[in-house]
């Protein structure tokens, strides 16, 4: 039994300051293998009396059972460093920039169009498109703007060959909307348009959207209550004061610009109005059974006083630069 | 429309000051665009008398005046203006006097004489930008009065931007009639007492288009005194206006035409020959006018002629040779009504309009023709002296004014609030209108000068107008709701603009309207949507294509050293159609420069036709759409594929032809992509399929081709022979070089086979890709490289 000690004694020894799995299972041969001593001393116990034997392989089996544990232990302890090693040797500087394919961006105008679109789907506002060079029917006389009408003046407006116009706003697109689609009617359209303007606040080409609401009691007091939701939603501010001016635009009335009041006064947003009874009756719309409203607001100075932009030719230069800014 | 506010007080007065005014005037839709002080702040300034000046014994430019200012003892001012002289009344700032610029006026020696105040220029008081020696007051102006008082300088020029609708506010009785509405504060109207008639003479005036002109007075004035001034008070309110001082005669019919809203027009009555007609022009009759300027009239220009032709455009402009001139001493004054849709569109066409012109057009009151005739002849006699004759008026069908109906609860269905009856006619007839309730119905019979009240929808947006505007409650509508439709088949324009964002390309907005000679080089399109009216030669036509924009975009970007351009646009473009026009919506791309940004770990290389390609594929989803070899004016002819869906051709996908790269002096050259966005917008929805339990089967095959053999030949022909078990058949490898020969390619594709229903065997494996390579070799002459 002083044998079983000691052999145990000198295999945990052994198994000591082992630090690699070669060694490891070389030390575990040297005990545990075919002709280890702790094998060779559970091969004497047969050569034992079978009372001593009881009592030795107990002894003995207990001394193994200990070695095992602490080859295990070692085992794992020599894993954990390797693995600790390797952990060491593959860590990255994670302050390198990533890789790869960047994302580019929408144009603010497209961002702003986005923005209030998602805003007047909520309320069930469809967007609605339309061609960009119109008939006068479908620009001006549908509209309530005769040929020769003062108001044409309002508008300088861009000619093609053979008489045809580029939309001066995008309220034809409402006219074919309601040419096309029985009442109720509620849409946007958001798009291009063209007039003979070019300086640091006007562009020959810019963007509008108008909003149209045909249904058998919309009033005044709605539209108040739409366009005034629609700015403070817009422009995230729920104090913002918004002011409705009687105005004149002969495709609705009563009509009114929209104002709101920034830091340097009343600014002038957009225009709106009860659709005329006459726009009404050009596209087939009953204008006893039904009212509406309509609103017009200009997407680039939208997207200015949300981005604070101060110049509106920075949005037609294309600039990488400038453009990058909304990511 | 501008005016002096004080002007418009001397007829309705409200309890305002000057800004709230402005804002009451703003608010009921007569936008006051701008508000500015007839001249800047200066104090103690009073009208002075120079009494006597001796020169300065210091300086030969100098005088030492002795000046009256109202006060006992006259002061003594040193002054270096050249026009100063004893008699004239000129400003003074005394001490203390604080002029504008922070100048202010101290006792000083000027070299060595003492000077008690300075006499001024019109400059140094703010009332001109520049000034020549002293302003010289009228001789009557009474010295020690402060000058302020005495030209009426604290006043407020009020400009008006005015909607076409409201002519009956283009004049300072309209005005006043309106502000005396809205503050409920009563209003005076302009004296136009006729004058006394001193002779009988007249001039025959006929009516030949009585529709276009279905009144006409005038009248003759004698002996007038044609070089009398036009007095100052007069001069001050034109000049506040903006009109110049022309002639007293021509002053006042400015005057009248401001103050009443209806244009005049003061003929030389020797100029006139025989009767005066109204009529409609002749063909091939031209008219020299007062801007001196020749037109030749059409048949649907009104024109007031005489016997022997036409004397001035009727409402437009007078004519040069019958105006009024220093020789003048007969006239024949002319006050009329010409309807606003024979004046309308004129000015547009001749490219010059009036004060005149654009009153008629928007509509005169035509009720108050006589009245102004009478106030300019009553302002002529005072002004010029002369003999008023009586007179003349003809008179066809004036515009009806009908009785419009105003329903209360049409009234509130509009507005969202409801209205007493009481209220209403209280406000519409605070507007000059004719009332008569009957039941919830408001008959109404509109004023002649309300040229915009025809329908209810007028008579409801006056009554909301009057009620404020800022009245109306805002209150959220309440009404049916619906779920908006979503097309599952639909891709909207917004997600493939996303896409193309993910696939880094940055979107930009280019001008519709383009250089005429890019649609003609770039794209060869000789006809190209040209406009009648550019705002310039390089914004002259259309564009046909979304390309040539962002080519310019490139290069704007390189000269701002940028290096790699990604771009997109999504837009219309415009084309020629037999019917009219096709506006169809594209979307294109451009890239430039290295694939990636340039980034560490990465060996940067230039983006290619193949890398565009992918992003092409990538929008195009699941349309089962082919490239094709094509050409494009723009693009490299060997580098150019025609993107095609269902045998129609949709887009064009290709490398900038190196033409253009030259001519461009690009670096390297540009790839880029169209496509019709309508093209691709409807896609299929996906449909799942079954998936096999069995494991699937990979076979690699290297076939060798001609260079000149399309891959998509060859995978046309593996589709189409491919067994049932075939899941997948993709190229993964083109090899050319060592070991295939040249004019040839080694093309190795991925073969995948997988069987729903058991695991396949190595026969069966064999059989389909076998079958396969027979099929190239058949077909093609691509036989399996071993």
């Amino acid at each position: 039994m002083q044998d079983v000690n000691a052999i145990l004694e000198r295999g945990l020894a052994a198994l000591q300051g082992v630090a690699d799995q070669v060694e490891l299972e070389q030390v575990k041969a040297r005990f545990l293998g075919k002709s280890g001593e702790i094998t060779e001393l559970l091969k004497q116990l047969g050569k034992l009396p079978p009372e001593e034997k009881r009592t030795a392989g107990a002894v003995i089996n207990q001394a193994k059972q200990q070695f095992e544990n602490a080859l295990n232990q070692q085992r794992e302890q020599i894993a954990a460093t390797a693995l600790s090693r390797q952990l060491a040797a593959e860590a990255l500087d994670v302050t390198l920039p990533g890789r790869g394919m960047p994302i580019a961006g929408l144009h603010p105008v497209t961002l702003t169009q986005q923005r209030i679109e998602g805003l007047f789907r909520s309320l069930g506002f469809e967007v609605a498109d339309g061609p960009e060079i119109e008939t006068d029917f479908h620009n001006f006389e549908a509209l309530n703007i005769p040929k020769d009408h003062p108001a044409r003046a309002m508008q300088d407006t861009f000619y093609v060959e053979g008489g045809d116009v580029l939309r001066t706003h995008t309220s034809p697109i409402q006219i074919r909307y309601m040419l096309n689609n029985p009442a109720p009617i509620k849409i946007i359209a958001p798009g291009r348009v063209y007039r003979v303007d070019s300086d640091a606040t006007h562009s020959p080409m810019f963007h509008q959207m108008e909003g149209l609401w045909v249904d058998e009691n919309v009033s005044f007091a709605d539209l108040k209550a739409v366009v005034t939701d629609f700015l403070r939603q817009f422009f995230e501010r729920d104090d913002l004061q918004v002011r409705f001016r009687p105005s004149f635009f002969p495709f609705t009335e009563p009509s009114a610009e929209i104002d709101v009041l920034g830091a340097r006064g009343w600014l002038e947003v957009g225009g709106c109005g009860m659709v005329h009874p006459n726009v009404l009756k050009n596209v087939g719309i009953d204008s006893e059974r039904y009212t509406g409203f309509a609103f017009g607001i200009g997407l680039d100075r939208f997207a200015m006083l949300y981005y604070g932009v101060n110049d509106l030719r920075l949005f037609f230069e294309n600039d990488l630069t400038f453009l990058a800014q909304f990511r | 429309m501008k005016f002096s506010e004080q002007w418009l007080r001397s007829l309705v007065n409200p309890a305002l000051d000057s800004e709230q005014l402005a804002h009451l005037l703003t608010m009921a839709g007569l936008e006051v665009e701008e508000q500015a002080p007839a001249a800047p702040p200066f104090s103690r300034v009073v009208v002075a008398e120079v009494l006597s000046l001796q020169k300065h014994e210091n300086a030969d430019r100098l005088n030492v005046c002795q000046v009256n200012i109202g006060e006992a003892e006259p002061i003594q001012i040193v002054c270096g203006a050249s026009n100063v002289a004893a008699g004239l009344k000129v400003p003074c700032a005394l001490v203390g006097a604080e002029l504008p610029g922070d100048f202010k006026i101290r006792q000083a020696k000027v070299r060595g004489v003492e000077s008690f105040g300075m006499l001024c220029s019109a400059k140094e008081i703010g009332l001109a930008e520049e000034a020549d020696g002293l302003l010289v007051l009228p001789a009557e102006a009474p010295a020690g009065t402060l000058l302020r008082d005495y030209l009426q300088l604290d006043d407020v020029l009020l400009t008006l931007k005015l909607t076409p609708n409201r002519a009956d506010c283009l004049s300072l009785q309209g005005l006043a009639r309106e502000v005396s509405a809205l503050t409920d504060t009563p209003s005076i109207v302009v004296d136009s007492t006729p004058v006394g008639v001193a002779h009988q003479a007249v001039l025959n005036v006929q009516l030949e288009s009585p529709q276009a002109c279905p009144r006409y007075t005038g009248r003759i004035i004698r002996g007038i005194n044609f070089a009398a001034p036009t007095p100052d008070w007069m001069l001050r309110r034109l000049e506040r206006s903006g009109l110049r001082s022309i002639s007293a005669v021509v002053d006042v019919t400015n005057y009248v035409l401001l103050e009443l809203g209806q244009p005049l027009h003061a003929f030389d009555l020797a100029k006139i020959n025989g009767g005066v007609r109204v009529r409609f022009a002749a063909p091939g009759e031209a008219l020299l006018l007062l801007n001196e300027k020749t037109i030749a009239l059409s048949d649907d220009m009104l024109v007031i002629a005489d016997d022997q032709g036409p004397l001035a455009l009727a409402g437009i402009m007078g004519g040069n040779h019958s105006a009024v001139s220093v020789s003048t001493q007969d006239i024949f004054l002319e006050s009329a009504f010409f309807a606003p849709e024979v004046i309308a569109g004129k000015s547009r066409r001749l490219g010059f309009g009036s004060d005149s012109s654009y009153r008629f057009e928007r509509g005169v009151d035509f009720s108050a023709t006589q009245a102004a005739l009478e106030r300019a002849s009553r302002l002529i006699i005072d002004i010029c002296g002369g003999e008023a004759g009586p007179v003349v008026e003809a008179l066809a069908e004036l515009p009806a004014r009908p009785a419009v109906q105003l329903r209360l609860a049409r009234l509130q269905r509009v507005i969202g609030v409801p209205f007493a009856a009481e209220q209403v006619l209280l406000m519409l007839r605070s507007l000059g209108m004719q009332c008569q309730l009957d039941g919830d119905e408001i008959s109404v019979i509109p004023p002649a000068y309300r040229f915009d009240i025809e329908i209810e929808a007028d008579l409801i947006e006056e009554v909301a107008r009057l009620y404020g505007y800022e009245n109306v409650p805002v209150r959220p509508p309440l009404a049916r709701t619906e779920i908006l439709p979503i097309p599952g088949k639909t891709r909207p324009s917004a997600a493939l603009m996303q896409q193309m964002l993910v696939r880094d390309y940055q979107q930009v907005i280019n001008y519709a309207f383009v250089d005429e000679s890019w649609e003609a080089n770039l794209l060869e399109n000789a006809q190209p949507v040209r406009l009648q009216n550019p705002i310039a030669s390089q914004m002259a036509v259309m564009r046909s294509s979304l390309m040539g924009g962002l080519l310019a975009n490139l290069q704007h970007n390189l000269n701002r050293k940028q290096e790699r351009v990604r771009i997109f646009e999504v837009g219309r473009v415009f084309h020629k159609t037999a019917e009219g026009y096709d506006q169809p919506e594209k979307l294109a791309a451009l890239a430039f420069g290295a694939l990636k940004p340039e980034q560490w770990g990465e060996v940067a290389r230039r983006v290619d036709f193949f890398d565009v390609k992918a992003d092409v594929e990538v929008l195009l989803a699941n349309l089962p759409a082919r490239f094709n070899r094509a050409e494009h004016s723009m693009l490299h002819p060997g580098r150019t594929a025609a993107i095609e869906l269902n045998g129609r051709a949709i887009g064009v996908l290709g490398e900038l032809h190196p033409r253009w790269v030259q001519q461009y002096a690009l670096p390297a050259a540009p790839i880029l992509f169209e496509i019709d966005l309508a093209a691709i917008t409807s896609i299929s929805l996906p449909q799942a399929a079954n998936l096999s339990r069995f494991q699937p089967v990979r076979r690699d095959i290297a076939v060798l081709a001609p260079e000149t053999l399309p891959v998509q030949a060859i995978m046309d022909s593996l589709n189409s022979e491919k067994a049932s078990i075939i899941s997948e058949i993709a190229l993964f490898d083109l090899y050319r070089g060592k070991g295939v020969e040249e004019g040839m390619k080694s093309l190795a594709f991925r073969i995948v086979l997988q069987d729903m229903h058991k695991t396949l065997t190595d026969e069966e494996v064999e059989a389909a890709v076998s079958h396969l390579l027979a099929v190239l070799e058949q077909r093609h002459g691509a036989k399996l490289r071993i």
